[in-house]
Order: structure tokens, then C-alpha cells, then sequence
């Protein structure tokens, strides 16, 4: 992997992320921002896609089952070339294929439809049963929020990935410690949600989710794995890179016009120095 | 549509789950796309057999539905026709976000089994009966909702299910025998349903599915007998509704009378109802549960608490003629 590179996208990703969102105006910024970097790992070193057939057979999947992270993928799939990045500036307006939870029915890129939290986890189960039917090698990804491991959906689709050995699925999950109501610790603690995960009989490693090589090397260790699903717990900060949401981790936000601005020069002068470092 | 109707009101040997298991046997033998997910009831359905012939397309979800219907969306979503079963209730309100959202909505077709419908989950009781599960499936957008009175039409049914790769279907069937109203090769076509009686002096039109539809028949013999004409449909098919031939029945007996083995706020009587005002308003009495939960006992003691039998036909026809 071109760590540079990948850093690179990651900053591209995030001015776009904001970019996107600011076209309406308000929306999901803590939890789109904070999945740039695995977004660019995967988007721009690990998944096989073709951003020309959304549909390609033999594909890489991504389920982003925190549906409300739609801006980060819409970003990342503008970027990556699935349609002229400046369409995804419609996003939440009348008929647009860029709705705030992401819809495979309308927006190219987008594999399973997600939004109602937990299921993702059961639809990525299933397209990796599916392509494992089929003889095909593509990998499904799924990322899946902290807050979001409050329903009970997703513990039963860890047990069926387990019981049905789906090596080819790999469970992502964005722990920034945060969901709408407040700090997740506050809401419903979860505990060690790594060890949860493992119990489960999920490969799982925890890493730093800011890290581009950490991520890239804890994927191919998964991948190494045989006859089991994996999970990567990422320790991340909800609204990374975004300043008006990152210090209070905001699940939502609807700043005024000039933070805006500063959200949007603080995230060029971040791309900027990664360009020119 | 090729009907043969024997008119005996004899109990068929054979379970009606058969119809079902048999023939979804055959299909995946002949269609590799065919999957089966169950919920640990494949006992129940005699599908066990589906996952000894095709262990790499007929899976386990264990006691878990929501996933399962998730599982399944994902299935379809890589080009699978997935079959998904559990009890009626489950397969209803305990997945049911998970139909309406990961399959329907995402534009992912799903064919949802509800066995032991309405009363006939008899000694399960209430907490496994499903009265209300037509009325969820016919609230999502663009489904197929399916009611078959025998082991006939349930076969019939199943074989074209996976021609269907539009919107979520849900076929609910009685497991146990049923009595066998049409002669096994009858062909039904969805969307379309079936008139077993029909004549010029019709004074009203009975519109039953399932188990009613046995019930209906008898009815009719009996009111032939006191010089009362009726028309009698069985409208398996609740959506899509054959709203022309309900139309019609309307126009030429101006009085209806629906029957099914559900509650009737939301369901075959709901749907006929809803086709009349918009088409011929007419005069409308509706046989079936009437918004009541279900409960324990046989078969038998529950079509008569809930008012099920053709006597309960038989007073609705003769109520609803009054009305006109």
C-alpha cells in the first residue's frame, strides 16, 4: 500500500464528505467523518470494484450498515469515479439518488440498502453466503457504528457469520464512543466490545482507525484467516477532521455558514499539507 | 388456469406442507438460484429434506428471524431466489422491518412462508397465531399476498413463486391436512381468482380463501337447498386482488359476503371492501375473526368460537341479501 497515497485520499475523502453535506446544508457529519481512512484503505488499496459496472460479478462488497454514513461513501464513490463527484451535491434534495441513508435502488456503488441499524449486519451475512455459493472470491466488508451494537440483529448475524464459517466477511466496527443521545458508555455500556466480539468467534483485532497502515495490515491479517468471519474494532473520534463537529462529537450537525467555512479551509489546508509533505 | 373442483368436503391424507416441500424440492433441483432459509422449524414444513438434497442452498438461521429475513435479502441481492420460512407469526411480525426495509424497500424480492395460518395453529395457541399477517404483508408496497385453501393450489402457488422477481411475497398455508377442495394438477394463476359457482339468479357472491373457501362450498349447497343462488370465489390470490371479477360479482348480485382465516380489520374482507368503493359500491358482511386475538384449543372448537363455519356464511348471506 502507498501509505502517502492513501493518506492522501483520506484528506480528499474528508474535504468531499464535507463537501457533500454542506450542499444541504446539515446531516450525519460525525459518523461520515470519521470512517475517511478506512474508506480510503478500502476504497483505494483493498477492494476490487469497478466503478464503470457498479454491478460487477465478481465485485468487492461494501454494506455500510450505519446507513446514515451515506455522505462519507458518496464522497468516496464521486471520488473513485462511480459518477462526476459534484452530483452527490443533490444530497436529501427531491429526488435525488443521494438520499441521507443509503439505497442501492438509487445511488451507484451502493450494494445493500441500510438505515434501520442492525440490519446491514444480516444483509452483508447474506451476500457472503451468496457469493460463497457462487465460487466467487469477492469480499463482503460491512461497517457497522458502536451505538449500532445495541441491537440485538447484529450478535445474531455475528453467530450465523460464525456458524456458517463466512471467511470472506469482514465486520467493521466505527468505535468512536458515541451514538446520538450521547457518549455510548452513558447510553447502554457495552463493555469490552472487542472481547464481545471475539466470544462471538470473530477474528477480531482493535485498532487505531486514524492509522491507514494499521488498518491496511489488520485487513490482510484477516483475510488470512480461514473458516472465519473477522471484526476490526477501530478506535476512532466521531467527526474527525470536521471542526465544528469533532470537539463535541456530533452526531448531526447544522452549523452556521462561516463555520462551515472553517470546517472546509481547515479540511483543504489538511489535504495540502499531506500533498505536500 | 386449469381447475378441477371434486366437491366431497373430504379431508386430504396427505399434509398440506407437502405441497409445499415436495414441490420446492423438485424447483431446486431444476433452478440453481433456489435457496431456502428456515428458523428452525424445517421439521414442522418437512423442508429437512431440502437441506440434506442441497446443503450449499438450504441453511439453518436457527431461532433468530429478523436475521434470517436479513440473510435472505442479502441472498437476493446476489442474484438468488430465496424461500424463507417460518411459523406465520414469525415470519410476520417478527421480521417484519427486516422484510419491509433490507428486501422490499431495497427493491429485493423475498418469498416469505407463514405456516399454521390463523386458526390452524390450534394447540400452539395464541402466541403462534397468525391473524394479522396478511394485513402486514398487504401493507408493504408492491407485495404479493397469497392465502391457498388445499394441497393443490399450494403446490399450483409455489411453482410459480420464483417467476416472481418483483417486490416481497408471502404465501400462508396450513401445515396439517386440509379438506381437499380441487383435484391435484389444478393450475391457479396469481392474480386471478376462482369462481367455483356462478349462476344468472345469484342474489350475492361469497368470496372466501383458505380453509373458508371448504366452508363457503357448503354453504353454498345448503342455501341451494332453501332456493337461495349465491356465487362463490375463492380469492387466493388477496393481492393482487382480481378487483374485475369482484367488480363483476358485484354488479350482477349486489351483495357480497367475504370469509376468510384472519382478522377481518385487516384483510380479504379489508382489500374486497376497498376494491368496492372505489369500483361498485355494494353492500358488504365480512365472516372471519373479528378483531380478536387468537387462543388455544382444536381446530375445530376454533372455528366455531371465532365463527368460521358455514353457518356463519350462511347468516352473513342472508343478512347481507337483506341489506340490499
Amino acid at each position: 500500500m502507498d501509505e502517502r497515497r492513501i493518506k492522501e485520499l483520506a484528506a480528499e475523502i474528508r474535504l468531499e464528505t464535507l463537501r457533500v453535506i454542506h450542499s444541504r446544508g446539515f446531516g450525519h457529519v460525525g459518523g461520515s467523518m470519521d470512517l475517511a481512512d478506512v474508506m480510503a484503505v478500502l476504497y483505494g488499496a483493498v477492494m476490487e470494484y469497478d466503478p464503470k459496472q457498479p454491478r460487477w460479478e465478481d465485485r468487492d462488497w461494501l454494506v455500510m450498515s450505519k446507513g446514515h454514513a451515506g455522505p462519507v461513501a458518496y464522497a468516496t464513490f464521486g471520488l473513485m469515479g462511480y459518477y462526476p463527484k459534484e452530483e452527490a451535491y443533490t444530497l436529501n434534495q427531491p429526488h435525488t439518488k443521494f438520499p441521507s441513508h443509503m439505497d442501492r435502488k438509487l445511488t451507484p456503488g451502493v450494494d445493500l440498502t441500510t438505515g434501520s441499524l442492525g440490519q446491514g449486519a444480516s444483509t452483508a451475512v447474506g451476500a457472503a453466503l451468496g457469493n460463497k455459493i457462487d465460487g466467487r472470491k469477492s469480499r463482503v466488508y460491512a461497517i457497522l457504528g458502536d451505538g449500532e451494537l445495541d441491537e440485538g440483529e447484529i450478535w445474531e448475524a455475528f453467530h450465523f457469520a460464525y456458524a456458517h464459517k463466512l471467511d470472506n466477511l469482514l465486520f467493521f466496527v466505527d468505535k468512536n464512543g458515541y451514538q446520538l443521545d450521547g457518549p455510548t458508555d452513558d447510553i447502554l455500556a457495552h463493555s469490552d466490545i472487542a472481547a464481545k466480539c471475539a466470544a462471538f468467534g470473530l477474528y477480531t483485532q482493535e485498532i487505531d482507525g486514524h492509522d491507514v497502515t494499521a488498518i491496511y495490515e489488520a485487513i490482510q491479517n484477516a483475510q488470512s484467516k480461514k473458516g472465519v468471519p473477522s471484526c476490526i474494532v477501530l478506535d476512532t473520534i466521531k467527526g474527525k477532521g470536521a471542526t465544528f463537529a469533532e470537539p463535541k462529537r456530533e452526531h448531526s450537525s447544522q452549523p452556521k455558514e462561516e463555520q462551515w467555512a472553517e470546517a472546509l479551509a481547515a479540511a483543504e489546508q489538511a489535504l495540502e499539507t499531506i500533498r505536500k509533505a | 388456469m386449469d381447475v378441477k373442483v371434486i366437491g366431497k368436503h373430504e379431508k386430504d391424507a396427505r399434509a398440506c406442507r407437502d405441497a409445499l416441500a415436495l414441490t420446492l424440492d423438485e424447483l431446486m433441483a431444476q433452478d440453481k438460484r433456489i435457496c431456502y432459509v428456515d428458523c428452525d422449524l424445517m421439521s414442522c414444513v418437512n423442508t429437512k429434506r431440502l437441506r440434506e438434497h442441497y446443503p450449499e442452498r438450504a441453511f439453518e438461521a436457527g431461532i433468530a428471524e429478523g436475521n434470517a429475513a436479513g440473510v435472505a435479502a442479502g441472498l437476493a441481492a446476489t442474484g438468488k431466489k430465496v424461500f424463507f420460512h417460518s411459523f406465520g407469526t414469525f415470519s410476520s411480525r417478527r421480521c417484519y422491518d427486516q422484510i419491509y426495509m433490507s428486501a422490499a424497500y431495497a427493491g429485493l424480492t423475498v418469498h416469505v412462508l407463514g405456516s399454521d395460518a390463523g386458526v390452524s395453529a390450534a394447540f400452539n395457541g395464541g402466541t403462534h397465531m397468525p391473524l394479522e399477517d396478511g394485513a402486514m404483508y398487504l401493507s408493504i408496497p408492491e407485495s404479493t399476498v397469497l392465502d391457498p385453501a388445499d394441497y393443490a393450489q399450494l403446490e399450483s402457488i409455489t411453482r410459480q413463486l420464483p417467476g416472481i422477481e418483483h417486490g416481497v411475497t408471502y404465501t400462508r398455508f396450513v401445515r396439517k391436512g386440509v379438506i381437499q377442495v380441487y383435484e391435484d394438477g389444478s393450475t391457479f394463476e396469481i392474480g386471478k381468482g376462482v369462481v367455483l359457482h356462478e349462476s344468472a339468479a345469484d342474489q350475492a357472491t361469497v368470496i372466501a380463501s383458505g380453509i373458508l373457501v371448504d366452508e363457503a362450498l357448503k354453504a353454498w349447497e345448503a342455501l341451494a337447498a332453501e332456493g337461495i343462488a349465491v356465487r362463490v370465489i375463492d380469492m387466493f390470490t388477496w393481492k393482487p386482488l382480481d378487483e374485475d371479477l369482484v367488480e363483476k360479482a358485484a354488479r350482477e348480485t349486489g351483495a357480497i359476503v367475504t370469509a376468510e382465516n384472519h382478522n377481518v380489520t385487516c384483510g380479504l374482507g379489508s382489500v374486497v371492501a376497498n376494491c368496492l368503493a372505489r369500483r361498485c359500491p355494494t353492500v358488504q358482511e365480512f365472516v372471519g375473526v373479528q378483531d380478536r386475538f387468537g387462543q388455544v384449543g382444536p381446530q375445530d372448537f376454533l372455528m366455531d368460537e371465532y365463527g368460521l363455519r358455514t353457518a356463519d356464511i350462511i347468516c352473513a348471506v342472508k343478512r347481507v341479501i337483506a341489506r340490499k
